[in-house]
């Protein structure tokens, strides 16, 4: 499993990073920060969380 | 709990039903709507859907991934029209009753239509996909347009109608646009942009009448002058829809009125989004939020204190949070302005359409504002709830 975020599409919401803190953080420069690119299945179901509460739709699981 | 029902299928609706699947509920749930088609993004219908950009293939809130894992029973099409907290049982229009041991409000607000201009055609309001398509449609006559509200929807319609080359007027009570949210000197930033991209922006001003024979031909103001326009958009505020509750025990005041953890009167009945009042103890205010990512918060935070208690539960204090979208700017706020705070601009400026500007009150800041710059804002939102002191943040700015 892969993530990718389009980061012309993302603004910084950060509502990725309460569905799954594990793969995504926003620092202290509010810049948007992938932890794990290739995440375990364990994170799948918070993934597809992100992805969809994204108010963008900035985030894609491929695989 | 094994039954749950939640009544409103839009963003805050939605996002309670997943929360409730995800934290692992797996008793019966129910998801009742009045509006028939499968929950959809709002914010879209005043920008990308006006302008002809999306189609409703691009509003689907669940992205294409259906319904049917949440394994709920969806009820759409059907209005919730009572409840019954002492039977603990949610009446629908076609008849049936919905007994629950959880119950999520989730129905949102309407579009508030003033009493003017009534039978005439070419008066439209933006709400539902409905709305907006209609709208879409009507404008590529190419009207001229009169916008009646400059609030966030009003604004958003302008600059829509604006890169569509459409002549626009808009009208506002306010002395200025958004100066209830924004404070003066931002909201006169606000007019100048839109007075920048061709906007005929009055203020202090309002409407007396909608004319014309059948059509729309013209909005007559207060002060008596009359404006030329084929097509009237009403972006007057919202009114929470709470009529279904009447009488059902639930204490209502511009909303349900809940605790700080988004529990109402009536036991296991939370609820969240556009429809809720709630004291935020962040700001030490009572405050009905009708903002995205606040509805999706609230879901959360409603179905974390309906599947574990009170104890349990953190009071729900967050820095609301907007964003909107107007020609090139992305506006984005967090937290809350008043009158009489402070405001500094610590970054950038308005001439440069790029700016981070902080609000304070009391040795705090309560609010920050950014133009084209959203890593900012969220920066700056987390440390608002942590207690941001006035005098850091603005010193670790000049530094
Ligand atoms: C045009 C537009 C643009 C916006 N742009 C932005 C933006 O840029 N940024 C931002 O932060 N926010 C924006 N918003 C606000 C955001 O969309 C709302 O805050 C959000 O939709 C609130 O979600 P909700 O689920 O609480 O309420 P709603 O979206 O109002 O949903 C409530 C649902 O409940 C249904 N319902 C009502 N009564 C009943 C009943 N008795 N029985 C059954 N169903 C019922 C309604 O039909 C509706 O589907 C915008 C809103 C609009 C309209
Ligand atoms: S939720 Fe979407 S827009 Fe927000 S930070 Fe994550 S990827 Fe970016």
């Amino acid at each position: 499993m892969k993530i990718v975020v389009d980061f012309d599409l993302c603004q910084s919401h950060g509502l990725c990073t309460q569905a799954a803190p594990e793969v995504f953080e926003i620092r202290d420069d509010g810049f948007l920060y992938i932890l794990k690119e290739e995440p375990g299945e364990d994170l799948r179901g918070k993934l597809e969380t992100a992805v969809r509460e994204c108010p963008t739709g900035a985030i894609k699981v491929e695989g | 709990m094994r039954r749950i029902v939640v009544v409103g299928a839009s963003l805050a609706g939605l996002r309670a039903v997943e929360a409730l699947r995800r934290e692992g509920y797996e008793g019966a749930l129910t998801l009742v709507g009045e509006e028939p088609r499968a929950p959809y993004d709002r914010p879209p219908l005043s920008k990308q859907v006006l302008r002809g950009e999306w189609g409703e293939d691009r509003l689907d809130l669940r992205r294409g991934a259906g319904l049917e894992e949440l394994e709920l029973d969806a009820r759409l099409g059907v209005l919730a029209t009572g409840l019954d907290g002492r039977a603990r049982e949610v009446q629908l229009a076609d008849g049936s009753r919905l007994p629950y041991d959880g119950l999520l409000i989730a129905t949102g607000a309407r579009a508030r239509r003033l009493p003017l201009g009534e039978g005439l055609s070419g008066v439209h309001l933006v709400r539902t996909l409905e709305d907006a398509t209609a709208l879409r449609d009507a404008l590529v006559a190419g009207p001229r347009v009169c916008v009646i509200g400059a609030g966030f929807i009003g604004l958003e319609v302008a600059a829509s109608c604006r890169a569509l080359g459409l002549s626009v007027t808009a009208i506002e009570g306010l002395p200025l646009p958004l100066v209830n949210k924004l404070g003066v000197p931002m909201a006169a930033a606000v007019a100048d942009l839109h007075r920048a991209e061709g906007v005929d922006l009055r203020c202090g001003v309002t409407v007396a009448a909608i004319e014309g024979d059948g059509r729309v031909e013209r909005v007559r103001l207060s002060d008596g002058t009359a404006i030329d326009a084929d097509l009237v958009v009403m972006g007057v505020g919202v009114a929470p829809n709470v009529e279904w509750l009447r009488g059902s025990g639930i204490e209502l005041d511009d909303g349900v009125l809940c605790d700080a953890r988004c529990a109402t009167a009536l036991p296991d009945v939370v609820a969240a989004g556009d429809v809720a009042r709630w004291p935020n103890a962040l700001f030490d205010e009572t405050m009905r939020v009708e903002h995205w990512t606040h509805a999706v918060e609230q879901a959360n935070a409603a179905v974390q204190r309906l599947l574990r208690g009170a104890e349990a539960t953190e009071p729900f204090a967050p820095a609301p949070y907007f964003w909107s979208d107007q020609y090139d700017v992305k506006i984005q706020f967090a937290g809350r302005a008043r009158e009489g705070d402070e405001l500094q601009v610590i970054e950038g400026s308005v001439e440069a359409r790029k700016l981070v500007a902080l609000y304070g009150r009391e040795g705090r800041v309560t609010g920050v504002l950014t133009w084209n710059r959203p890593p900012k804002l969220i920066a700056y939102r987390r440390q608002i709830a942590q207690g941001l002191s006035w005098a850091d943040a603005v010193s670790s700015a000049s530094s």
